[in-house]
């Protein structure tokens, strides 16, 4: 077995034998959305990094999960192939887009094609975890159909530390689609939900949407025949290839004007952005002061002012949940949507039997309340 | 510190399995908790008189003659009956009977249509069997959110059906579809031969809600596209009836495509056909279906459809593409290139529906056909990387020789899901033996491959041994404590899928390692 990955189960049990705490870290682009905490050791998985196996005829790519996402998707891309969920990549504090693709498994966190192709977890087909006891697990493995006993590697998907530290992680890729194109139309909010609404229900090649300020925009993607049908039949301004992939991007890795603005609102403490999520068609929510709307109605993006909870209180009305993601006043309670009772005792014996030491500290969002 | 808000352990004393021993240690006793209740059982007469006013007299059966249409699944093999049947007809009546059960320590098995393929919903002799087949109503259809909202007990054809008329069908389609429920399709996560465009049940789930085995209601996954917390619904699908009895189940529906068309290929050797599915996928194509079938296969589905199969060929594909008219007519000149350039020495594309339907009716046949060479036939399921197929039908054909016993294959090609089809007769002595010996060697192989020992048809019953050789002691234990941390006193479908250690060290077959058999240099194939 490979020596860092001995070492890393090595200091796990030591740090259970030891009562230590240890905080998972990849690129450390997600530290402000985990909530680091300060006096745990860091367990860095980058130091386990680098491509296992990819064979393109199988659709499968297993990388370590200190591998830059970059990395893992430029080796994809020399074969026509992608990751169709388009994970945020983020930048560090420098800038790079330094994302491992550990992290982007523990944060389960997908961007504009998420609608349309799945997301993180549908994707992940197998991993390798080192649990809270220091044993290493695999669970699931490297083919796409699979449904020998329980499926612990797509739990993982999301789980942000909760059960252990991802070490190694196999992925479904999809080719690249042969077509993309970007339309964009003037539409009011209410009229951009229902144009999309009446759209998802055709068989449409379409691959992302998103409304900011009036403005609505999609991406088609598929066979090139398709895509041309579509942009004949759906009208709007097509966009210039190369300004729809920045935008797109942009989008992605949460870089473009919207998050920009809302995160310097933000940081300034006289706003907070929130996340929801929430049933597709849930109407036009009251207004806040920005909204910008993704996955045609189901993620919608909210900059609210800092000491705004009914945020919170009209997701959950709606079916969905909320989660702060900057900004804001307090911690603690109001933060995110709590779980239901029964699924919080689930939650609870999980971690008992997954880390029953409590070595590991989850990132925020699997921070939950005592009730 | 606590560093954990949240996460105070809360478990009380036993739910936790104790450290299951390394592998550079030796083995310990098992220590990991049985998913057998260790209580006495209780009697039939006790589990009657507990239930009865829980739902009406006609829903609770326990009479001989009563519980033996339940006593076991499509894996007819393996029986037995259980102390009572249930079919409740409401939430209300679920969450009473599981909590009566809870209360009295009896195990639950949860059934459908009882139409699965490994014993999952075979009945526990001292259990409860709860059959949800009174859950048959389509609750909403959301045409605008693209959902349907179905109580578990709708067969999975039922919904494509109730929604066709606004242009929609739900797409897994295992080919138990007309009988099949949605519940049991949760339970196993059930594919298809549309999966590899399309996915599994679990892609195609929103939200699943139904019951604890305390009777306490819980609702996994949400109406939008996450929900707080760990993504619970992950496991719960294909769980197979261990962690929570479902009631109701929200699933995406998917637009009807306009067109679709096949092709059907035939290839001189099966590695020729083998490399054509790995250079239609390398060539950025992904089929709706993509179906490989041998020579006895082909020879046998003929003789029962007569639909025009080309019997000198050593393995036939059918290659589907659906879509808009566009599309598909793209998708086919490209498909058509690189099967020509694969070596394809026949190939027909269908013409009209009537044509595709043709192509198809043989592979859909292809279990009922295979009964017709032979009075028992055993359905194997394992999926394998596809590079592996042509090495696969090749270490099967040695393995007919092995065991003297023939065996038909028909693959979901564009997944690596395999079906390999024993032949054989329980009468002759020795012969059912024969074919369980045959059919584990293949499962093995599969995982050496880099494979799985269920594709899709679960673990169940019948493949407890095989789950040794998959998953190593300490994977094991790990699961047993997952299915405690929903079920901590074991009691919905006791003692399937995951083996105990100590079964495990009975059967004596060693774990392979992932894509490499323990011992490299012996000859295997």
């Amino acid at each position: 077995m490979n020596d860092t990955l001995i070492g890393l189960a090595e200091r796990v049990r030591q740090a259970a034998a030891a009562k230590a705490i240890l905080r998972i870290r990849g690129g450390g682009t997600k530290q402000s959305m985990a909530g680091v905490i300060s006096d745990a050791a860091t367990l860095d998985m980058r130091a386990y990094s680098g491509i296992v196996d990819y064979a393109p005829s199988e659709l499968v790519i297993t990388a370590r999960a200190g591998t830059p996402l970059v990395e893992l998707e430029r080796v994809l891309a020399e074969r026509g192939q992608c990751l169709p969920f388009d994970p945020p990549r983020f930048a560090d504090a420098d800038g790079r887009l330094s994302g491992t693709v550990g992290g982007m498994v523990a944060s389960g966190l997908a961007g504009p094609g998420r609608a349309a192709v799945g997301g993180v977890r549908d994707y992940v087909l197998g991993v390798l975890l080192l649990n809270g006891r220091g044993d290493l697990m695999h669970f699931g493995g490297q083919v796409m159909k699979n449904v020998a006993g329980y499926d612990v590697a797509r739990l993982t998907a999301g789980s942000w530390g909760a059960l252990g530290a991802i070490c190694e992680v196999s992925l479904k890729v999809l080719p690249m689609p042969v077509a993309t194109t970007t339309l964009r139309f003037d539409m009011r909010q209410a009229e951009a939900l229902e144009t999309l609404h009446g759209w998802g229900g055709q068989p449409l090649p379409l691959n992302a949407s998103v409304w900011w300020r009036e403005t609505l925009a999609i991406r088609l993607r598929g066979a090139k025949a398709a895509v041309d049908a579509a942009v004949q039949r759906l009208g709007g301004e097509v966009i210039p290839p190369e300004i729809g992939h920045a935008f797109w991007e942009g989008l992605r890795d949460q870089r473009d004007e919207f998050f920009i603005e809302a995160r310097e609102a933000a940081a300034r403490e006289n706003s907070a952005l929130w996340r929801l999520s929430l049933p597709p068609t849930t109407p036009v929510l009251p207004s806040f002061l920005d909204t910008l709307i993704e996955w045609g109605g189901a993620q919608r993006w909210i900059v609210a002012p800092a000491e705004d909870t009914l945020v919170m209180h009209r997701a959950e009305r709606a079916g969905g949940s909320a989660f702060r993601v900057s900004g804001g006043v307090g911690d603690g309670a109001g933060y995110a949507t709590p779980l239901a009772p029964a699924l919080l005792a689930i939650h609870r014996r999980l971690r008992d039997s997954f880390d029953p030491h409590r070595v590991f500290v989850p990132g925020r969002p699997m921070r939950f309340q005592d009730s | 510190m606590p560093a954990d808000p949240g996460w105070a352990p809360s478990a009380p004393p036993g739910v936790t399995p104790s450290m299951p021993p390394r592998a550079d240690e030796p083995p310990r006793a098992p220590d990991a908790p049985a998913p057998e209740p260790a209580r006495p059982a209780v009697s039939q007469q006790a589990l009657v008189d507990a239930l009865r006013g829980l739902v009406p007299a006609h829903a609770l059966l326990w009479r001989g003659e009563e519980t033996t249409p339940y006593e076991c699944d499509g894996l007819t093999a393996y029986r037995e009956r259980p102390l009572a049947v249930a079919l409740p007809e409401t939430e209300e009546q679920v969450a009473a009977l599981l909590a009566a059960c809870h209360r009295l320590g009896v195990p639950v098995v949860a059934r459908g249509a009882g139409t699965g393929l490994s014993g999952g919903a075979m009945p526990h002799a001292h259990g409860l069997t709860l059959s949800l087949a009174r859950f048959n109503r389509i609750v909403k259809v959301d045409t605008r959110a693209r959902t349907a909202t179905v109580q578990s007990g709708v067969r999975n054809l039922a919904i494509s059906e109730a929604v066709a008329p606004h242009g929609f069908y739900y797409a897994p389609d295992p080919s138990s579809q007309i009988a099949c429920t949605i519940g049991g399709n949760v339970a196993e996560n059930s594919g298809g031969v549309h999966c590899l465009k399309y996915g599994l049940t679990l892609h195609n789930v929103l939200q699943v809600r139904g019951f604890l085995a305390d009777g306490s209601p819980a609702t996994f996954g949400s109406l939008a596209l996450d929900a707080p917390g760990l993504d619970l619904m992950s496991v719960v699908v294909g769980s197979e009836g261990m962690l929570a009895v479902v009631t109701e189940v929200v699933v995406k529906l998917t637009p009807k495509p306009q067109v679709a068309r096949c092709i059907m290929a035939s290839f001189s050797d099966v590695r020729y056909a083998g490399d054509a599915v790995a250079a239609i996928i390398a060539d950025g194509l992904i089929p709706a279906g993509l179906e490989m079938m041998d020579k006895p296969m082909t020879a046998a589905v003929e003789a029962f459809v007569h639909a025009g199969y080309d019997l000198d060929a050593a393995a036939i594909l059918l290659c589907e593409s659906d879509g808009t008219p566009e599309e598909v007519e793209e998708e086919i000149l490209r498909m058509e290139a690189v099967l020509v350039r694969a070596g394809a020495t026949r190939l027909e594309i269908s013409a009209n529906e009537a044509q595709r339907l043709k192509f198809w009716s043989g592979r859909k046949n292809a279990f009922p056909a295979s009964g017709r060479l032979s009075p028992d036939y055993m359905c194997m399921d394992s999926t394998i990387p596809r590079a592996r197929l042509a090495d696969m039908l090749l270490a099967i054909a040695d393995m007919e020789k092995t065991f003297g016993l023939r065996c038909c294959n028909v693959f979901h090609a564009g997944d690596g899901n395999l079906h390999p089809l024993i032949l054989f007769d329980a009468n002759q002595p020795g012969e059912l033996q024969r074919a369980e010996a045959f059919g584990a060697e293949i499962l093995e192989l599969s995982v050496a491959m880099g494979g799985t020992i269920s594709g899709e048809h679960g673990v169940g019953a019948e493949k407890l041994n095989s789950m040794c050789v998959q998953f190593s002691e300490t994977e094991r234990a790990q699961m047993l404590a997952l299915k405690a941390a929903f079920d901590p006193q074991g009691l919905l479908n006791p003692g399937k899928v995951i083996p105990t250690l100590h079964r495990c060290a009975e059967y004596g077959r060693m774990h392979v390692k992932r894509g490499a058999l323990a011992f490299p240099e012996l000859e295997r194939f």
